[in-house]
């Protein structure tokens, strides 16, 4: 997962309204541990990039995303 | 070694921080002496208690009472067992028929407690490949009976008709859907759009529980909740209420119209592998129910006290949670962690018990004061309660 890759740009655009510590982003920044996000920020977030990308991104799946390119390949993988 | 607590050391810390100086201790209250539904005695003070979610003021009844009496001399103390084995008593099954009765409902369950009905319920009827689509400021019990089950979750913004909708459309064909709401949120005490949500979720073939532990007794015009008050109480299939609220014990349940509805008895965890509540408990609960099927008169004061207390609290200068008052709960916003803790200790020094809520169980990482009324606060009491919000507000800079 690049920085240029259209979808990464599309998720770190969302990631920023939530960016309360302006942690400076990249694909290998995690939700949890840079972020600093607690539960309820996550499940914010995840509303936000399930509209934007009209899917669904269940709890049970937000478990083995832990960083922002690997939210942005499950992304593609699931509109593939 | 690790230890397995240093997980724990930021909000130990914080913890620390906070109690160092000087400030009581807001998770750790002792009442002495309990007056009345609205009166306690803590560190030896006389205390208006404003943070009870004692709705209906039935704790002290003496109706109520006397019932829990009687079955704690003709039952005993307690079951000692599962509502399966040897824990169904004939108080169990008086307390299912009022509840049946107060509701309306062809069946009814009682749980130990309210959070146990939620766990039990939900992680129950939704399987692995079933869609459970709920509101993202659910309480605990919630999305605890989520983690229990093994269904697909996906939260909703808060009160959001469309982003309801919008994932009901994107399940994928065939799977099961319920739909988790609740009719009051507890922590802003603001109600939910049910009439819009139920026909949505209705119209995306989508079976709907509705948690109304904050309504019941009070809104609606028998007082089962917001479901009803909103006109679709008969579209929601499972309504998910407690005892230690309005009815002023400890329990929960569980009524359906739903015609397998009491297979349930034998497939949910949380009701099977627990023993069930004491005799006295579920007495006074039934008597306690029965009585609330015709509270009207209190439940106008209730909300005589609601309005008055968000009226006051809104010219006193505080942010609320809601901009009119929705049910019996008024939120004060409070800026941070630290002038909410003070403010909360301030009020407690004047003779006033509020709740301190924090994140995350706020939503917005909000720090609340959350003041629920009692159809027993008196007039004069809602009076005094303003005069110590004012004067505590005053000496932290509230307002």
């Amino acid at each position: 997962m690049d920085e240029s890759d259209e979808t990464y740009s599309r998720v770190k655009a969302l990631v920023e309204p939530f960016n309360k510590k302006d942690v400076a982003v990249t694909p290998d920044t995690r939700f949890q541990q840079d972020l600093e996000w607690d539960s309820l920020t996550v499940l914010n977030f995840v509303a936000e990039v399930e509209d934007e990308f009209d899917v669904l991104i269940p709890v049970n799946m937000q478990a083995e995303i832990e960083t922002i390119g690997e939210l942005s390949a499950a992304l593609d993988k699931m509109k593939a | 070694m690790s230890d397995l607590f240093s997980k724990f050391d930021p909000l130990i810390e914080q913890r620390e921080a906070l109690l160092s100086t000087g400030l009581t201790d807001p998770f750790n209250l002792v009442m002495e002496r309990v007056e009345s539904p609205t009166v306690a005695i803590c560190n030896g003070r006389r205390t208006i208690l404003l943070g009870t979610y004692n709705y209906m003021g039935m704790t002290f009844d003496p109706d109520v009472i006397a019932a829990g009496k009687k079955a704690l001399d003709e039952f005993g103390s307690g079951t000692t067992g599962s509502r399966v084995l040897n824990g169904t008593y004939a108080t169990h099954k008086e307390c299912e028929d009022a509840l049946k009765d107060f509701y309306a409902m062809d069946h009814a369950m009682v749980f130990s407690t309210g959070y146990q009905a939620n766990l039990g319920i939900i992680s129950t009827i939704a399987g692995k490949d079933d869609y459970i689509v709920l509101d993202i400021d659910s309480h605990a019990s919630i999305y605890d009976g989520c983690a229990l089950g093994n269904a697909q979750i996906v939260p909703f913004r808060h009160n959001d008709i469309e982003a309801l909708e919008k994932r009901l459309k994107r399940v994928p064909e065939g799977a099961g859907k319920l739909v988790v709401l609740e009719g009051v949120y507890s922590m802003l005490g603001d109600i939910a759009p049910l009439k819009e949500m139920v026909a949505v979720s209705k119209a995306n073939g989508a079976m709907v529980l509705v948690d109304e532990a904050h309504s019941m007794g009070f809104i609606g015009e028998h007082g089962r909740g917001v479901a009803e008050a909103q006109g679709v109480i008969d579209d929601v299939d499972f309504i998910i209420g407690t005892f230690s609220k309005s009815v002023g014990t400890v329990g929960g349940f569980c009524v359906s119209n739903h015609p397998k509805f009491e297979i349930l008895r034998l497939v949910c965890r949380p009701y099977v592998f627990t023993a069930s509540l004491p005799p006295s408990v579920v007495a006074t609960a039934a008597t306690s129910i029965r009585k609330l099927m015709h509270g009207a008169d209190k439940r106008a004061h209730l909300w005589q006290n609601s309005k008055k207390l968000h009226a006051g609290l809104k010219a006193l200068g505080f942010t609320l949670g809601t901009e009119e008052p929705q049910s019996a709960i008024i939120a004060v916003i409070m800026p941070d962690l630290e002038t909410g803790a003070a403010m909360w200790e301030a009020l407690l020094n004047e003779g006033l018990y509020v709740n301190l809520a924090r994140p995350p169980a706020t939503p917005a990482g909000m720090t609340l004061l959350r003041c629920s009324l009692c159809a027993e606060h008196s007039a004069e009491q809602v009076d005094e309660i303003l005069a110590m919000f004012g004067a505590a507000g005053r000496a932290t800079g509230c307002i």
